[in-house]
């Protein structure tokens, strides 16, 4: 098990250079810092002074791969790509353009991100179970079907909808909590509740009806059928037996999300304004920070393959025909 | 000529794609065992109710898709020609009166004054603030406070009248169609589709027609007088807004599947095909960009991609070719972004499919593997690959949207759902509330999104073999227990 581990962290070395060359190759090579020296300038103010002095600031004023004047293995350490790609590595991601750390930021960003994202992850998994086995439970009846009508509505209609909806709705028409906002200690309370419920019921539809297919899918099978050939009840067969087995395929799913917890949801954050990694990413994007941008690339990265992992391992713990080798 | 034709590079693709979709339909016709899945989803009453609705969205997309200069009116006879800056489509004609009358700012839908008080001169010399008129919205009405209802009920009265006799039309020409099929008296026809016996799922079909036929009618008819969805801040009239948004959505829906087609097919073959160090190396570039978030990826390549338009202004004539071009790009890496899905099934099929023993025959036989590829893995996968791009439509468009709220989606200039919620999201906290621009967006999308799931979801039940197992089950149980069912609404 740990040299199987060892060996898929080694594995994500590769991937994650990779994925420091393509940002590199996007933000270094189709653009030069020039160009973006301009865009962030605007147009009356760009001389070539100031394109110097905005490329000294961060730091771009450096050859990109190969610095020839530098001495030593300063040819390699004094270009771009090793002070702003590969430094990563070490998680050392440097200023954002506000001047602030951006290493510290993300640490401390990360916990209000984790507190709207976990318990809508968790909640909504429960539900979306708990829907779908009972679906499953009366498939072929009227309670079935307009159950997955209703599922296919519902993911017809864009997140945003129904954020917008939940502000409005609870927030301005019934004063039961605040629009936006965030706060530390218990206080978050109420300012994480609306976003969570919103996570949970927007992903009802395509979720429910995913999880459905999943136990119709096992409730084919033959072991079924001998489970209720045996005399087992309906329950019976699908809380032990059909439940079980559908977790491999939702697991899945399920937990290379996980990790994805810690940036939380974009369009959930900057909408209820939770200053999480989330809008955090956002505002850059806005502001066109290229730093953090980049930052959150290689985090995002970093989260997948840590959650392709998990769901590695996961695998294990449920389904003892699935070995590690 | 009056005009100068445009031809923008998303155009070209439309084009291309209709021409793909009619070659197929061609070639599909002449088979037998490929006609059969399509006769399966030909038979899904929510997956023709949902084509149809598409249709009437594809016709605005195709009209929006075909674009020109309009020449630029001169007294001197002899002056060099000239043509408009502003790119004009077909539907911008059709919409000519919706495009023109601009208000000041914002209105309420069918309203005939404007939404906020402004200061007014009245005849006899004395200021007041009060809400002052609209300048196209309900201008023929002498007294609006007491003409404007009636003036309203009468107009959508004629305009549903004008709808169903629409459809009376539509009614008999499918009924006409049935006839000359089956080969049986227009009248018999008739009855059938009345009673909703026939093998299409017509009787659903025209029902459908009727709701568009009579809220289309009575939109056309309140809209030559009226904002029927409003206006928005610069006092565009929102409804027009919303039909030219339909192209934007189709385009991504659809051309990001169709950029990132062969790619996918070409990597995924080759990936389960040949496997070896080919399949790691396949593999290898696919998690590599799987693993960069979606969002971010397309965030920081549009970015990047406003840096190089912002800096080669030379390039774009138009700004309408700027947004295309924008517009494209967006396609382009949403399609890097999702194309590894497609490659991943497609290269576990090549792997099932390349021990099968009618391949390691033709291998035997020393066929090359260009042609076992092009004659035997290819044809046998692209049922994935229909399946995958009607399922990804609905996700595109909605995708769309989000992107556009976060500032990587199309370009501001350009008609989009997401533009529209975009702006109307910062008119919500007004009091009172704007709330027509969102609504109008909703209506429109989530009526197009859910035509896209449903058709989808009955082309896949048609051709993917293990939700057919499903919804065989399903429905073996339903006749037991004698609950009648669309057997189409259970995927």
């Amino acid at each position: 098990m740990t040299a199987y581990i060892l060996r898929r962290l080694l594995y994500a070395v590769p991937i994650l250079l990779g994925v420091n060359v393509i940002t590199f190759a996007l933000f270094f090579l189709v653009n030069t810092p020039d160009d973006m020296a301009r865009m962030q300038l605007g147009a009356k103010r760009v001389t070539p002074e100031a394109i110097a002095k905005w490329k000294q600031e961060r730091g771009y004023d450096k050859p990109l791969l190969y610095n020839a004047g530098a001495a030593g293995a300063g040819k390699i350490t004094h270009t771009i790509f090793f002070e702003k790609s590969l430094r990563m590595f070490v998680f050392d991601f440097g200023r954002a353009d506000d001047g602030r750390d951006i290493a510290r930021e993300i640490r401390l960003r990360m916990g209000p991100s984790l507190a709207v994202a976990v318990p809508a992850f968790f909640v909504g998994l429960l539900i979306y179970i708990t829907f779908a086995l009972g679906f499953a439970f009366f498939r072929a009846t009227y309670i079935d079907f307009w159950g997955v009508v209703i599922c296919v509505a519902a993911m017809s209609i864009s997140s945003m909808f129904y954020i917008i909806g939940g502000q409005y709705l609870i927030g301005k028409l019934w004063h039961l909590v605040p629009i936006s906002g965030f706060s530390g200690g218990l206080d978050a309370l109420r300012f994480i509740l609306l976003p969570a419920a919103i996570g949970v019921i927007g992903g009802f539809g395509a979720s429910t009806r995913m999880y459905r297919t999943f136990f119709l899918e096992e409730i084919s099978k033959d072991y079924v059928r001998t489970a209720r050939a045996k005399g087992l009840s309906e329950v019976t067969v699908l809380f032990r037996h059909v439940l079980k087995n559908a977790m491999i395929p939702i697991l899945t799913g399920v937990v290379v999300a996980i990790p994805f917890l810690f940036i939380g949801g974009l369009i959930t954050e900057s909408f209820f304004g939770i200053p999480g990694l989330g809008s955090y990413t956002i505002d850059a994007i806005n502001s066109q920070d290229f730093a953090v941008v980049r930052s959150m690339v290689f985090i995002g990265s970093l989260l997948y393959i840590v959650g392709l992992l998990l769901t590695d391992i996961s695998y294990t713990l449920v389904d003892p025909r699935v070995r590690l080798a | 000529m009056p005009f100068q034709v445009v031809v923008l590079w998303t155009d070209w693709l439309v084009y291309l794609l209709v021409l793909v979709i009619v070659a197929t339909t061609v070639y599909v016709r002449g088979k037998e065992h490929l006609r059969a899945p399509w006769r399966r989803v030909a038979q899904s009453r929510s997956g023709m109710v949902g084509l149809a609705v598409l249709l009437v969205f594809v016709v605005a997309g195709l009209l929006d898709s075909v674009h020109f200069r309009p020449r630029l009116q001169s007294g001197d006879p002899n002056a060099k020609v000239a043509y408009s800056i502003e790119v004009l489509s077909v539907l911008d004609l059709v919409l000519a009166p919706l495009r023109a009358r601009r208000e000041k700012t914002y209105s309420a839908p069918l309203a005939t004054r404007l939404y906020a008080k402004e200061t007014i001169e009245l005849p006899d010399g004395s200021q007041a603030r009060e809400f002052p008129r609209l300048k196209y919205g309900g201008a023929q009405l002498e007294d609006p406070e007491r003409d404007r209802d009636g003036d309203i009920a009468r107009a959508a009265l004629g305009g549903v009248a004008g709808g169903a006799a629409v459809w009376l039309l539509f009614g008999l020409l499918i009924a006409a169609m049935v006839a000359r099929g089956s080969g049986v008296h227009i009248k018999h026809a008739w009855n059938q589709l009345w009673r909703g016996d026939t093998e299409v799922p017509w009787h659903a079909i025209l029902l459908t027609l009727l709701v568009f036929c009579v809220l289309g009618g009575a939109t056309i008819a309140l809209a030559a007088k009226y904002h029927v969805f409003g206006t928005d801040k610069v006092g565009q009239d929102v409804l027009y807004q919303a039909l030219k948004s339909i192209r934007t959505a189709l385009v991504i829906g659809t051309l990001t599947t169709l950029v990132m087609l062969p790619f996918a097919l070409a990597l995924g073959i080759a990936a389960g095909y040949f496997g070896g160090w080919i399949d790691d190396a396949i593999q290898y570039v696919y998690t590599t960009l799987n693993s960069i978030p979606g969002v971010l990826l397309i965030a920081a390549a549009v970015l990047m991609m406003q840096v190089y338009i912002d800096g080669h202004p030379e390039l774009f004539p138009t700004a309408a070719q700027r947004a295309d071009l924008r517009l494209l790009f967006l396609c382009i890496i949403l399609g890097v972004t999702s194309w590894t899905g497609l490659c991943r099934l497609l290269r576990g099929e090549a792997l099932k499919l390349k021990e099968l023993e009618y391949i390691q025959a033709a291998h035997a036989f020393g066929v090359r593997h260009h042609r076992i590829i092009s004659r035997h893995i290819l044809p046998n996968v692209m049922y994935i690959v229909l399946i995958t791009v009607v399922m990804e439509f609905s996700g595109l468009v909605l995708a769309e949207a989000v992107l556009s709220y976060v500032g990587v989606g199309v370009d501001p200039s350009m008609h989009s759902f997401g533009t529209m919620i975009n702006n109307a999201r910062l008119e919500m906290a007004r009091e009172p509330m704007v709330w027509w621009s969102l609504s109008a967006a909703f209506v429109f999308m989530v009526t197009l999104v859910l035509a896209a799931n449903l058709f989808a979801d009955a082309v896949r039940d048609a051709f993917d073999p293990r939700v057919r197992m499903i919804s065989a089950l399903t429905a073996k149980t339903r006749r037991r227990e004698g609950a009648k069912v669309s057997q189409s609404a259970n995927p």
